[in-house]
């Protein structure tokens, strides 16, 4: 067994210790996606790069939005905005599990005292048309990771199959701080000079964007972006492969795919605002799903892709 | 004989498929050994979260020599057709052998397949039983094309002979080659050991805490359990389920027992229970003398050195997160109750569909009120009672404690309606009209429950039926057939007497109108309206359509009624599709009897009669049909009855009339003859009042006065007489026995 790592004092440095964990397995580390989502897998470095052929190893924070979650900041465990730390490996190794459960013990959780389970979990996500099979990770009964093998993404079959970690930052690091509040963990180290909480860097933000999501976002506008957005990402796939200006081969997969994001973010802050119905939702839902098996279709014609013509 | 231990080793398998998949590796396993011609003595499967195992004793070291002979074609036979059979049998020329038949000299050929080694056959067999193994779900991981519940990483093979020795079976899928190695616990175990036996890899697994045996982890878990909750006066709820499902989520169980904070004790049982069991797979512990729930039972997958204090510390506080958010659910809900009164959750289902063509809850709601309101009287309850229960019966879907934890609909309607105030029987039928779900679920007794419960299940009927949605073989996606066993169920614990022919013909009606609201003229779906007002007072639609119909006939500013008009169609098609659901409810009858034990040709020949569509009715009915069979009289006057009902049928189908009536006593030559004259007219006299007065016991009596003359008829008299006159007038006093018979049930149903 590994020897017991000495506790982690503050939010940021767990991130740290995954960052350096997973760089020192072989990861990428990658910068958050610079466009609002409501999870980790939205990131192009997951979505796109679970397509194709190429093999890929990828790890990054992504600050991740749902609308629908915002709680003023008063709730002790839901947020509006929110961190996940994100891991995908193409073609998942062998040992991902024991390489997860390395990940762990990095942050400090002692492998020798707690009760880690595999939890039958499948996931799947119908606005990206994917899915999945693995386990949400238990520690002492509390949920503390997504764990998914990728089987299809945007309509195609991962052929390598992905592996993907996903970690709720905030409820694995109050579990790790023993923190009962978000808005109390430290977000720095509690003894710097000016030692900041989870609450000082987001309080207000939370209260903000909750007034905003529910009652103040212009739900005409919304839905006027995302028919733009719809539009616009149609509109590039449409182009044709070839450039005319250099004369090169340049699908645009990735300028299309941040469109179908977009759609996706709006149609979420609607779903706050209350506007969708039941049965609209289905249909957004479906419209977004087209765009995204659009853009899979469209990334695999490109190199990352592993298109070699 | 070796013994033959196999284990497949993979990543977490979900509990709930482990004991299948385990029975399916046994079964396919010993199936193709079987085959093969490999038999055994004794087979066992085990699973556990990463682990699949099956242990063969006694198989034969290697399949028997098997011979076949097989005959060819004639010597002289064109030599296509040699040389074909010389393929077929895998033989060459010289090993046939030529025989004298009767045609002439032939070729017969003797195939002899040499016996395999267990191994080989072992090998193959278990690659195929891996490849097309029946997982619920499976996946593929990596570069590989393999497909497996989560990613299979190792395959135990061993064959262990008299002696001890254990040889591996030589053999690889998917890069995977099969060894005499597994390894125990993933954390508490020691790494990777070979195994030479099944005692002996039972008995490594186990010193390296792993627990081979579901069932004994299981026992394991309920011993501890109730040890613990005992000590402290205590009870665990019983919950075999989740037991199952929990000796499915470790290796070594290692039993927890934490208390729940006092702020969560005054949530409903059933909502910590649900809480606790759903998202934290704990199990509830009781004070038997308060009867509150006031300790859980967790069960670790380990054991560590502060014996378990971290780990029940962690899970006492998720629990009370957990807690906290049910709580926030129940105290918002009691104030929605309390300040908005529930009819105002019922008002946001306009937004939540049913199904997309019958369109929202509330729209069901409505017509589930509606037809509530009608069935009321029948039962016993108030009708405006039945409508304002219908109406706030499944506005707890509403809340959020149901959209967190939909399997506490129905109940928290029963506690949200009381924290509302209303009347204690419209808080019941919240809880009670979903009632029964289960074959064996109590079934609701209560006038407003029933009436709501009948309303419900009736409305989802005909409203499938209504847009053609019926089961079809294994497929009952809307639980259909649940439903009207339901109503079933229901009629028959309550003795109600209620034609279900009216009430399915108004509902669909107004599935009818609900349908084509959107496309009809209002003059049709007033028309439409007046129709089900008309049901309410002629009881079925034929004659209240027809009623209708006449009143429009002659108004100027009639919609229209011509050929392919909406209300053409609708009358065409609602009494169609009633008789189907009702033929579907009496095949749901049907099986219903049959497993209390009643024959089935009974239950048909009661069915066959009218007022079919009042189930209390053909119960009665069959019950005392089948007893009367189970007489003497009874079986004796059924062979009599069939007796007449076949000379009458063959004489019926020589001369090509029907002969039913016209019988007279004078033509009547003995006195065999002249006493079943008198006989039928006694029992004529009987049965039809007692019919009327559903005494069918008394029928029965007298159907069973007719059997002794009938028997003494038939010794004494034959029917086909050569006076024409005497023998026409026989056949009509058969005719005459056949349809008093008929009256109490279609005997020509009835078997033997």
């Amino acid at each position: 067994m590994a020897r017991q790592q000495e506790k982690p004092r503050s939010f940021q440095e767990i991130i740290l210790r995954l960052q350096t964990y997973w760089a020192a397995k072989g990861c990428a580390v990658l910068q958050p996606y610079d466009m609002e989502v409501g999870a980790g897998t939205f990131h192009p470095a997951t979505t796109l790069r679970s397509l194709g052929t190429q093999p890929w190893a990828a790890a990054y924070v992504q600050p991740s939005r749902r609308p629908t979650d915002g709680r003023y900041g008063e709730n002790p465990n839901r947020l509006q905005h929110y961190y996940q730390y994100q891991v995908l490996i193409k073609p998942s190794p062998p040992d991902l599990q024991a390489l997860y459960l390395g990940s762990l013990e990095a942050i400090g959780i002692d492998m020798e005292l707690h009760d880690i389970r595999f939890v039958e979990d499948d996931w799947e996500s119908p606005t990206l048309g994917a899915w999945g099979l693995g386990w949400e990770v238990w520690c002492d009964g509390m949920e503390v990771s997504q764990f998914t093998y990728f089987q299809q993404v945007g309509g195609h079959d991962c052929h390598p199959v992905s592996g993907e970690l996903t970690y709720g930052l905030e409820r694995l690091a109050m579990y790790v701080l023993g923190i009962d509040h978000v808005m109390d963990m430290p977000f720095n180290d509690p003894d710097a000079p000016i030692a900041l909480s989870y609450g000082d860097v987001f309080r207000q933000t939370e209260q903000e964007y909750s007034r905003w999501n529910f009652d103040v976002a212009d739900t005409a506008v919304l839905l006027r972006h995302f028919e733009e957005a719809e539009a616009e990402c149609e509109a590039i796939l449409a182009c044709d492969d070839t450039d005319p200006k250099t004369g090169l081969r340049i699908v645009m997969a990735h300028p299309a795919y941040d469109q179908c994001i977009k759609a996706s973010h709006i149609f979420n802050l609607l779903d706050a605002r209350g506007v969708i119905s039941v049965t609209e939702r289905q249909s957004y839902i479906g419209r977004v799903r087209a765009l995204a098996r659009q853009c899979a279709d469209a990334f695999v014609r490109t190199g990352a892709g592993g298109y070699a013509g | 004989m070796p013994n033959l231990l196999i284990e497949l080793f993979s990543e977490e398998i979900p509990a709930r498929m482990q004991a299948r998949a385990a029975e399916d590796l046994k079964k396919r396993m010993t199936d193709g050994l079987v085959e093969a011609g490999l038999t055994y003595a004794g087979a066992a499967a085990f699973s556990t979260p990463r682990r699949l195992a099956l242990a063969v004793d006694g198989l034969l070291a290697e399949s028997p020599t098997t011979s076949e002979e097989r005959k060819g074609p004639r010597v002289d036979a064109p030599e296509k057709a040699i040389e074909g059979f010389l393929r077929g049998a895998g033989v060459g020329r010289d090993q046939l052998e030529i025989r004298d038949e009767k045609k002439g000299q032939v070729y017969f050929a003797t195939i002899t397949r040499p016996g395999r080694p267990a191994a080989q056959i072992v090998a193959e067999v278990l690659e195929s039983v891996i490849r097309d193994f029946p997982w619920p779900k499976s996946m593929r991981w990596g570069s590989g094309s393999l497909r497996w519940v989560r990613p299979l990483h190792s395959i135990l093979c061993i064959l262990t002979d008299d002696a001890g020795e254990a040889q591996v079976v030589p053999m690889e899928v998917d890069g995977i080659a099969a060894g005499n190695t597994t390894e125990g616990h993933r954390f508490i175990g020691s790494g990777r050991f070979s195994v030479r036996s099944f005692d002996d890899y039972q008995a490594k697994l186990k010193r390296d805490r792993v627990i081979l045996d579901a069932g004994e982890r299981a026992d394991h878990i309920w011993q501890e359990a109730t040890n613990l909750a005992f000590a402290q006066g205590l009870q665990v709820v019983e919950d075999r389920g989740l037991l199952a499902e929990v000796a499915g989520l470790v290796e070594w169980p290692v039993v927890l027992m934490g208390g729940i904070g006092e702020d969560f004790l005054g949530l409903p049982p059933e909502v910590l229970q649900t809480s606790m069991k759903e998202h934290q797979k704990f199990f509830s512990v009781k004070n038997p003398k308060t009867g509150r729930i006031e300790k859980f039972i967790t069960v670790a997958n380990r054991e560590t050195a502060d014996h378990g204090a971290t780990i029940l510390a962690g899970n006492q506080k998720v629990l009370a997160a957990r807690l906290s958010d049910a709580r926030f659910f129940w105290e918002n809900d009691l104030r929605v109750a309390k300040e908005q009164g529930l009819e105002a959750w019922t008002d946001r289902l306009s937004n939540v569909t049913f199904q997309h063509r019958l369109g929202s809850q509330r729209a069901r709601i409505e017509r589930i009120a509606a037809l509530a309101r009608e069935i009321a009287p029948l039962v016993g309850a108030g009708p405006d009672l039945a409508v304002q229960a219908a109406r706030v019966a499944k506005a707890d879907l509403s809340s959020e404690m149901v959209y967190e934890f939909p399997e506490l609909q129905g109940l928290m309607g029963r506690y949200y309606a009381e924290a509302a105030g209303l009347p204690p029987e419209v808080a019941a039928a919240c809880e009670e009209h979903y009632s029964p779900l289960g074959p064996s679920d109590d079934v609701p007794t209560a006038p407003v429950s029933l009436a709501v419960a009948l309303a419900d299940k009736l409305d989802t009927l005909t409203g499938f039926w209504a847009i053609d949605e019926k089961p079809t073989g294994s497929k009952d996606p809307y639980a259909l057939r649940r439903a009207a066993l339901g109503v079933i169920r229901i009629v028959l614990a309550n003795g109600l007497r209620l034609h279900l022919d009216r009430f399915v013909d108004g509902q669909l009606v107004r599935h009818k109108i609900a349908l084509n609201r959107a496309d009809a003229s209002p003059d049709e779906i007033d028309t439409l309206e007046e129709v089900l007002d008309e049901i309410a007072d002629h009881g079925v639609f034929g004659a209240a359509f027809r009623a209708v119909m006449d009143r429009l006939q002659g108004s100027k500013d009639a919609p229209d009624l011509g050929d392919g008009s909406l209300l053409r169609t609708v009358g065409d098609l609602v009494p169609d599709l009633s008789t189907d659901l009702l033929a579907f409810f009496h095949d749901r009858l049907k099986v219903h009897l049959r497993d209390q034990g009643m024959r089935h040709d009974v239950i048909d020949a009661c069915l066959a009669l009218d007022g079919g569509d009042d189930l209390t009715l053909v119960v009665a009915r069959a019950g005392a049909l089948g007893a009367f069979l189970q007489t003497e009289d009874g079986g004796n006057l059924l062979q009599g009855f069939k007796r007449a009902n076949n000379i009458l049928t063959q004489a019926e189908d020589k001369d090509g009339v029907e002969y039913s009536f016209g019988a007279d006593v004078k033509f009547a030559e003995t006195d065999e003859e002249k006493a079943l004259f008198a006989a039928l007219d006694a029992a004529e006299a009987k049965i039809g009042p007692a019919m009327q007065a559903e005494d069918y016991a008394a029928a029965m009596g007298a159907m069973a006065d007719m059997r002794a003359p009938i028997d003494a008829f038939f010794d004494a008299v034959q029917v086909n007489a050569e006076n024409d006159v005497v023998r026409r007038n026989r056949l009509n006093l058969l005719a005459r026995i056949r349809g008093i018979c008929l009256q109490v049930a279609d005997l020509t149903r009835i078997e033997g």
